[in-house]
């Protein structure tokens, strides 16, 4: 009796934490959400638990920025994070069949090299990679922010336990037996296989580059060019004080709730995914 | 020998199928490293318009690296690190512990934790940049604790040392925690029910299979999550870089490494950059290759038990 009675004790303060932590997470998002729809005046008053009747407004004056082209920078980060993810989850998958599959000599040495940066971060290269997107007339372009997904340790790493999990070899040798070439027998079998590793894995690359703000924020000059974190930057650098504060806070919104909403329609497929892999980056 | 002739045969496709990876990283990281360390040991900035250098200056680079505040931002970095991380892995162990103990039946799980994992996902910009609107002097925040009477006086929450590392602490708890409970209650799944089952037989209380039980077992995810959350620490830049405009404010107390790293890059001191790149590639070259060790172990471990599982098959 004694025991269980521990037991609920326990359950209730495992619930309080939980509602406690739970409300920590969504409160700060609840307010962004209220402020966005109010306007400066009302915000300069205090406060309001309740929301406001500017949300078309903020948004029309966000639209129609030209400093702060938020709709064009959004624009610019589906095209790096949408490019990204495609590039990084198809030749990691590419590199994880290529090491699973086959047998050659640098084999082992080539999953070593690959296992060695799996967490190396990308600061430290920063510098030269600056200077060489410079001398190769890549600076001010994507591009730069683009390419360099196609070498993903991470994601390799993710495919490759995904691979040895569910990828018999023997459905290789039915392929090359049905006279499949061998490009084909991944594009056609083996990749499809992997769809579900493919469509986490791409989830995670897209939010990662959408996200992304220390390079960018040194390869891109334009503000036609620039991803939504340097805009966001250039928003806190600049007057702030002067500004429409119910503007700003309709500038955060668009920049975060999308991906809320994205991850909203796929938690279920996400929470499941995080462990599969077992790297965080 | 047929199994051999195969492989010989289907080679070339291995390599061809591993190369667009290697190529990228060659010209995309590898040509970079060389680059950077290279003008490590060169003065060569922009000062103006005009560039000097690079003329080569040995170790002088470090050497004035090391004279300047590089090691206070170290301290800056660590101290940021753990006001974040210390938090996170003790809720997360709790939350990891209650979500697998299988007498507490907590419901809603799923909801929670689609609710504690959201931030993760969150613009690292934007959050800090949301953080900046809501806790400045004349801000929501403000507003609330003077609604409710708990102050009258206007907090500057950015204007102290201390106010500006606790949002930055939080803000980095609010980012890892649901990400860590999550791993952490896959691995204390992971572990076989019928230890429990026998710790329970024999009278082991919660709080002690907790300390005795789960917390030795899940040892390697909890060593795996110390590790990249500090090469995560080590990488802190876009929530302090926003908040305090680059500052690190106030006085400098906020400032990362990589913010430092930042400020050279942003300046164009090549040389300097160069230097505290090679700094930094040192230290996560050490913390590499521990990730390396474990997640090896983690495979190693793994195969082996496969193999005996293969053995015993045979034998049957």
């Amino acid at each position: 009796m004694k025991h269980k009675r521990g037991k609920t004790g326990e359950t209730v303060l495992a619930y309080v934490v939980l509602i406690v932590l739970a409300i920590l997470c969504l409160f700060f998002f609840y307010i962004l959400i209220i402020n966005a729809t109010h306007s400066h005046a009302e915000l300069q008053r205090g406060f309001s638990w309740l929301p406001g009747s500017s949300f078309l407004d903020n948004l029309k004056s966000v639209a129609t920025d030209g400093n702060f082209p938020m709709f064009r920078g959004i624009l610019n980060s589906l095209i790096v994070a949408g490019c990204s993810a495609a590039l990084s989850t198809y030749f990691s998958a590419l590199t994880a069949y290529g090491l699973y599959a086959y047998d050659f000599k640098l084999k082992k040495v080539a999953f070593t090299f690959i296992m060695a940066i799996l967490v190396m971060p990308t600061q430290v290269t920063t510098m030269g990679f600056v200077r060489l997107i410079t001398n190769m007339g890549m600076y001010d372009t994507l591009l730069p922010l683009i390419l360099p997904s196609i070498a993903a340790p991470s994601i390799f790493y993710f495919m490759y336990s995904y691979l040895e999990s569910s990828l018999p070899l023997s459905l290789v040798e039915a392929a090359r037996i049905d006279g499949c070439g061998e490009f084909m027998t991944f594009n056609r079998i083996v990749l499809p296989i992997m769809k579900p590793a493919v469509a986490v894995q791409a989830i995670f690359s897209f939010v990662g580059s959408w996200n992304n703000y220390f390079v960018p924020a040194l390869v891109i000059q334009s503000k036609d060019k620039m991803t939504v974190p340097i805009l966001i930057a250039t928003l806190r650098g600049a007057d702030y004080m002067n500004f429409d504060m119910g503007k700003i806070y309709m500038m955060i919104t668009v920049a975060i709730v999308p991906i809320i909403i994205v991850y909203l329609i796929l938690s279920k497929f996400i929470i499941a995914g995080i462990t599969l892999g077992g790297v965080k980056e | 020998m047929r199994q051999k002739s195969k492989h010989i045969r289907y080679a070339k496709w291995g390599y061809l199928f591993i190369l667009p990876f290697f190529v990228a990283f060659f010209i995309f990281s590898f040509i970079p490293l060389v680059d950077t360390v290279r003008y490590s040991f060169f003065e060569y900035y922009q000062s103006g318009i005009k560039e000097i250098g690079p003329n080569f200056v040995g170790m002088a680079n470090y050497q004035s690296l090391l004279d300047s505040d590089m090691l206070k931002y170290a301290g800056n970095t660590l101290i940021l690190w753990l006001i974040g991380f210390i938090p996170q892995i003790l809720i997360a162990l709790l939350l990891a512990n209650w979500f697998t103990d299988i007498q507490m039946k907590i419901r809603g799980k799923q909801f929670f934790k689609v609710v504690i994992y959201l931030p993760n996902l969150i613009m690292a910009s934007a959050f800090a940049m949301l953080f900046f609107a809501l806790f400045s002097t004349n801000g929501p925040m403000n507003s609330i604790l003077e609604s409710l009477g708990l102050t009258s006086e206007p907090i500057d929450f950015m204007g102290t040392t201390f106010g500006t590392r606790a949002l930055i602490g939080l803000m980095n708890f609010l980012m890892w925690f649901g990400n860590t409970t999550i791993m952490l209650q896959a691995a204390i799944m992971g572990i076989s029910p019928d230890i429990f089952e026998a710790a329970e037989l024999d009278g082991c209380g919660s709080v002690r299979r907790f300390f005795s039980i789960t917390l030795p077992l899940i040892r390697p995810i909890l060593t795996y999550t110390l590790i990249t959350s500090i090469i995560g620490g080590l990488q802190m830049f876009d929530v302090p870089q926003i908040l305090t405009n680059g500052q690190g404010n106030p006085d400098r107390t906020s400032m990362t490494l990589i913010m430092f790293l930042n400020s050279h890059l942003q300046s164009r001191n090549y040389g300097m950059a160069g230097a505290l790149s090679v700094y930094l590639f040192i230290v996560s070259g050490i913390l590499c290759f521990l990730v390396y060790r474990i997640t090896n172990g983690q495979r190693d471990t793994g195969v082996k038990t496969e193999r005996k599982h293969r053995k015993g098959g045979a034998k049957a």
